[in-house]
């Protein structure tokens, strides 16, 4: 059964981090389209931040994923501080104490944060946000892992899931958050939310499967 | 772009910096300095009253925190709301023992962080009560006011609130009341010119030169609809109009008034919107009781101007009578 070290696998934090903070720009240009353009301010500053406070510690995985959740939580605000900041500290607290992380636990911790966005966020499936993305890559991950594929193509069709999801949202009227106000002018626009979680999901499962042992 | 800017992603502390040391007879920093206090909070028995949201709004909100206003405001960065731990801070520094009550306006991050920052002071012991601002009728029809986004009225529900919890009233009394003078508010935006966050570098949406956007919001949210730009007086009309076919208000109902622009048009051209709204307002029966007009809630270096129109009753006219000091005169 394929696993990965949960001590060694800190630096996929940092990895993902580079690809926010080199985003920052692309991130906040499609925000711009339909939102107030800071997506990609905001989220470089805290995942920048959180990579600032991690830098040399070697920190494991889980402990990592808590530093980005507090910084997110604490630091950023906006929707994307609460709402990412809730799933890293729920993925955090899944995965805490555990050295070896099968895709057993790699589905739990994606389905804890998930219930943490939902506890505090209202969208749904098809509202043009992060969600388009997150729910699709949790369910190909599961179903793979259900038909007895192995933890490292569960991965792939995760992430492949994922960025067709953040496709997806350039099809999707917004429903939730500022760009709902705009009805059918906020189509042919991908979501900044969404686009930003596609990123962090290939971060962490191409980290997971570059580990696998 | 020509700003006055010295590191574009420190825009928000400089600006509180800054706004600290001119007001310091009137505000203080909270030893987290995303939340600033009234000189005299907590006040031990009364409610701790409490408001947050983005920078790039100023005056709003920082600058309605003073005696008979606002105790304590949390501040995000521009355009993006306060974390929950600031809004938590601001609650802990607002709470005189009476319990705190938090108005602020709708919008997604601002719900998500009070909510959290609630069950954060829950764990102090804080009793919480909200109420969401959703004035701006141009953000969701009638039948989903709940979805409107809240804008200028908020001046107003801080003003009814924060004299309301002067007067030593109960939390569940201060909360009533800010949601009457919600509720009986409505606001309309009109943008004749985008505005740049520093740390972005270009306007986020275009308004073609001729055009305007009717409906826009305080963050550059585009309108309902854009049509050419037509003269001062027959924009003023359509405000009124929009504003007062969502309201319903009886003949003889005494109205306050509330004229801002939004950061980049100067004070005059809001008198000459004023000359107009004054008269429609009129013609319409409605009594105006006070008119407020300046830079009240601003949007960066946006061009245009909210109106906001609040119904008054008997009590909220003693309130909106009640003196404050805070740095805007109100």
């Amino acid at each position: 059964m394929q696993t990965f070290d949960n001590a060694s696998a800190g630096a996929i934090v940092l990895s993902m981090a580079e690809r926010i903070v080199e985003n920052r720009a692309y991130l906040s240009e499609i925000d711009g389209k339909i939102g107030d353009g800071d997506h990609g301010v905001n989220m470089a500053k805290g995942f920048g931040m959180a990579a600032e406070r991690l830098k040399g510690k070697d920190a494991p995985l889980s402990e990592s994923l808590d530093t980005l959740g507090t910084v997110l939580m604490t630091e950023i605000g906006g929707s994307m501080g609460p709402l990412y900041g809730v799933m890293f500290t729920e993925f955090a607290e899944t995965i805490e104490g555990v050295e070896k992380i099968d895709a057993a636990a790699y589905s739990r911790m994606l389905h804890a944060g998930l219930s943490g966005i939902q506890s505090i966020g209202s969208a749904k499936v098809g509202d043009k946000t992060l969600l388009d993305t997150f729910v699709p890559a949790v369910e190909a991950f599961d179903k793979a892992t259900a038909e007895g594929k192995s933890f490292a193509e569960a991965l792939e069709a995760l992430v492949a899931a994922a960025e067709a999801g953040r496709d997806s949202t350039i099809d999707l009227v917004a429903k939730i958050g500022r760009a709902s106000r705009l009805g059918e002018r906020s189509l042919g626009v991908l979501d900044a939310g969404a686009t930003s979680c596609a990123i962090i999901l290939r971060e962490l499962s191409d980290g997971a499967r570059a580990r696998l042992a | 772009m020509q700003r006055f800017v010295n590191d574009p992603d420190l825009v928000v502390e400089d600006t509180v910096k800054g706004f600290v040391k001119a007001h310091s007879d009137i505000v203080r920093l909270a030893e987290n300095p995303r939340v600033v206090v009234a000189r005299e909070a907590p006040v031990a028995g009364k409610v701790g009253v409490v408001t947050g949201g983005g920078s790039g709004h100023e005056p709003a909100f920082i600058g309605y925190t003073g005696r008979n206003m606002l105790d304590a405001v949390a501040v995000g960065e521009l355009f993006s709301s306060p974390t929950a731990k600031s809004f938590h801070d601001a609650i802990r520094e607002a709470n005189g023992g009476k319990g705190v009550v938090v108005l602020y306006g709708n919008y997604a991050g601002d719900n998500m962080n009070v909510k959290m920052a609630t069950k954060l002071a829950a764990k102090d012991g804080i009793e919480v009560a909200t109420v969401v601002a959703n004035d701006d009728v141009c953000s969701a029809p009638p039948e989903e006011r709940e979805k409107r986004r809240g804008v200028a009225g908020e001046i107003f529900m801080w003003k009814i609130g924060g004299a309301k919890a002067a007067t030593g009233a109960s939390l569940e009394e201060v909360r009533a009341t800010a949601q009457k003078a919600i509720d009986n508010c409505r606001s309309i935006g009109v943008g004749l010119g985008p505005c740049t966050l520093p740390a972005v570098g270009h306007p986020n949406f275009q308004i073609e030169p001729g055009t305007m956007e009717v409906g826009i919001g305080h963050h550059g949210e585009p309108g309902v609809r854009v049509e050419m730009l037509k003269t001062a007086a027959d924009v003023a009309r359509d405000m009124v109009k929009i504003v007062l076919d969502d309201h319903d208000l009886p003949e003889g109902t005494e109205v306050a008034v509330l004229v801002s622009g939004l950061g980049a048009t100067p004070l005059n051209e809001l008198y000459i919107l004023n000359d107009t709204i004054e008269s429609e307002i009129s013609a319409r029966g409605l009594k105006i009781r006070k008119t407020w007009i300046g830079n009240y809630f601003t949007s960066l270096e946006m061009v245009g101007a909210t109106l906001t129109v609040m119904a008054l009753d008997d009590e909220l006219k003693t309130l909106l009578d009640v003196e404050t000091r805070c740095t805007i005169i109100l």
